[in-house]
């Protein structure tokens, strides 16, 4: 008997109980319409960080200089200084993956504009930090290297100084402020970030040429940098191993020996992505175990109405043996039909989820994101279930004896 | 003399029924020859519908031997006795045994089904087999839709449509009035006529009236093997309509 006839047999054989056929695939259809949709909320939250995280810069990483230690009192990172101004410019061109490097030099300061005054933090780099951070602007723009050089008096603001300093930001560009009593040409207006990852008002700062910073804002403390490193790489993997290159760098240029520890740290924002992707892995894992369990509660179910129908069909079965049905054939038969069933269950629950998914996302704006791979995993396993659940019935089925079969009222 | 088609030597059958040993069959030998119409009588009991299933592959005898069409089948697996049923026989039953809901020619296609025949070659043959039973403008109907004789008729040629060299038939008049059953005598006289051996189980004397040779059993046993001259079941039907 060949395949074609045989599933024509099982749908035909399902279609005569329709209702039937339906509720008993109830259970595999929510099972995994609900999952489906699950996954597709739980999938999009997952986005929705990750594309929070991107904004700020995943592929990055900040380097610090070590703690210092004195009387056995340990400081905090960057202490004691150790990063020196010369690692910068090694940084850049002594390894593979870093793509962009920016020293970070910061000072609170008190700014004066308009006659306003508000006290910010001001934070002394290069052009390439604005691409390190994807930082973009409103108005105007970054300042470039030969402002670093020639230790130009302009400056960047963030929008909270803005907002403080400037009735209206549009007026900012152009405009003198004075930092620690020194005038800036104010440049370019950042466009908002709102929250930095740790809480902070993104916003709240004021951006100077490294040079002009040192020189007008704080003093230097000569050879080595009083502050961080801002270092970019293409990818997340790029980053990772970035972060092996600049360890083994730094090391090797601070001369450390194998049994002294780093005097610098270098963190990436990726680690803090990955910690807030972990928990929505878990809710992942726990809805597959859900979907395990409905997926089974359906297979149960399918496995019970086989048996009915292999009880009722007795005589068929009987009359299929006798013109010549081999015990396989009858086998396969109603593997099929339960395979039918539960992937037809298995469809109309991705169906479900679909439908689910978009009506909360369109309804309350929730990110909802369908993967494929979740797709045919729900309609794989269903088809699965559906033979292991049907291949009891329909091996009780392929023993039973013609003649009784055709005996059975 | 031709070579018997279907050859039964001392066949035995006992069944266990809880603690109690029925002997279906005590040793009954039966050579039947190609072409033969042979009708299988006895009261409920002697041992004619156990008969019937071992000569249809369906069961196997506890001891003894039997031959179809020259191949000892008495002693195959499920797997073998059900290509064995599909390829040379062909079975009639008394409750015609169609699939409800499914039409005449899909009932008729359904050994070919299972012997891989193509689909068009099929509904070819199926449609040729209904013609032969006079049912060919009733294609598309289902059993619901036919009267018990023409149910019958559809059994039959599900019956033939894979060129059986033995057509089975287990009381196939008993669910029928007096007259169909005349007329379904005359299609099996004509499908024997065409070469086809059949062996019929029935307790009915007057059906058996129209095989060519009467086996009769009581107890397990042969009481009696006669050959006739067939009532030709033709005249008996011109005969019923003189009568009306």
């Amino acid at each position: 008997m060949n395949l074609f006839s045989t599933f024509r047999v099982a749908v035909l054989a399902l279609l005569l109980n329709k209702m039937r056929s339906f509720l008993t695939v109830l259970g595999i259809i929510i099972g995994v319409g609900s999952v489906i949709a699950m996954v597709a909320i739980g999938e999009g939250a997952k986005a929705e960080v990750q594309r929070a995280f991107d904004k700020m810069g995943t592929n990055l990483l900040v380097i610090r200089s070590g703690s210092a230690q004195t009387s056995g009192v340990r400081g905090g990172a960057g202490s004691q200084p150790t990063l020196l101004w010369t690692d910068v410019d090694a940084i850049r061109k002594e390894t593979l993956y870093v793509t962009k490097v920016a020293p970070s030099l910061r000072q609170n300061v008190q700014i004066l504009g308009e006659g306003k005054n508000w006290t910010t933090s001001a934070e002394g780099t290069t052009p390439e930090y604005f691409e390190i951070r994807n930082w973009t602007f409103q108005y105007g723009g970054p300042f470039n290297e030969q402002d670093v050089t020639t230790k130009a008096k302009v400056a960047v603001l963030g929008g909270t100084v803005v907002d403080n300093l400037f009735g209206n930001p549009a007026d900012a560009v152009g405009a003198t402020v004075r930092i620690n009593n020194v005038p800036f040409e104010v440049i370019g207006v950042l466009a908002r970030k709102g929250q930095s990852a740790n809480g902070m008002d993104a916003d709240d700062v004021v951006m100077v040429p490294a040079g002009t910073f040192a020189a007008k804002v704080q003093g230097g403390l000569r050879q080595y940098l009083g502050g961080s490193i801002y270092v970019g790489a293409a990818t997340p993997d790029d980053t990772r191993r970035a972060q092996a290159e600049i360890t083994a760098l730094l090391r090797a240029r601070h001369k450390l020996r194998d049994d002294e520890p780093d005097d610098f740290t270098v963190s990436s924002l990726a680690e803090a992505a990955s910690a807030r992707q972990e928990g929505t892995e878990t809710m992942t894992r726990l809805l597959a175990g859900i979907a395990l369990v409905s997926l089974l509660v359906g297979g149960i179910g399918i496995m019970n109405i086989m048996l009915v129908s292999v009880t009722e069909r007795t005589r068929e079965i009987g009359l299929r043996m006798a013109i010549g049905a081999r015990p396989g054939d009858i086998l396969v038969q109603f593997v099929i039909e339960a395979v039918v069933l539960a992937s037809v269950g298995g469809l109309l629950g991705v169906a479900l989820g679909f439908g689910v998914a978009t009506y909360l996302s369109n309804e309350f704006g929730w990110a909802t994101k369908i993967d494929p791979q979740i797709v045919a995993l729900a309609l794989g396993s269903s088809a699965l279930v559906g033979v292991g659940f049907g291949l009891y019935p329909a091996h009780k089925a392929s023993r039973l004896d013609p003649i009784q079969a055709l005996r059975y009222e | 003399m031709t070579e018997p088609i279907l050859e039964a030597t001392d066949l035995v059958k006992t069944y266990k029924m809880e603690d109690v040993e029925v002997r279906a069959l005590r040793g009954v030998s039966l050579a039947v020859r190609p072409g033969e119409f042979v009708s299988i009588m006895g009261t409920s009991g002697s041992g004619k519908s156990t008969m019937m299933n071992i000569l249809g592959c369906l069961d196997r005898p506890t001891s003894g031997s039997y031959k179809l069409a020259g191949r000892e089948v008495s002693k195959l697996g499920r797997g073998d006795l059900a290509t064995v049923r599909n390829k040379v026989l062909g079975f009639v039953f008394q409750s015609f045994n169609l699939l409800a809901r499914t039409s005449a020619q899909e009932n008729v296609e359904l050994p070919m089904v299972y012997a891989g025949v193509g689909a068009a070659d099929r509904r070819e043959r199926a449609i040729a087999a209904l013609e032969k039973v006079g049912l060919g403008k009733r294609l598309d109907h289902t059993p619901a839709q036919l009267s018990g004789g023409q149910q019958q008729r559809v059994a039959i040629a599900r019956a033939i449509v894979n060129r059986p060299k033995v057509i089975l038939a287990d009381e196939p008049t008993g669910n029928l009035d007096s007259r169909t059953s005349i007329e379904i005598m005359a299609l099996f006289q004509e499908l024997g006529r065409s070469g086809i051996t059949i062996v019929l189980v029935t307790h009915e004397p007057d059906i058996a009236e129209f095989t060519s040779r009467v086996v009769m059993m009581r107890d397990g046993k042969v009481l009696s093997d006669v050959t006739q001259t067939p009532v030709d079941a033709r005249e008996a039907l011109a005969n019923l309509k003189e009568g009306e």
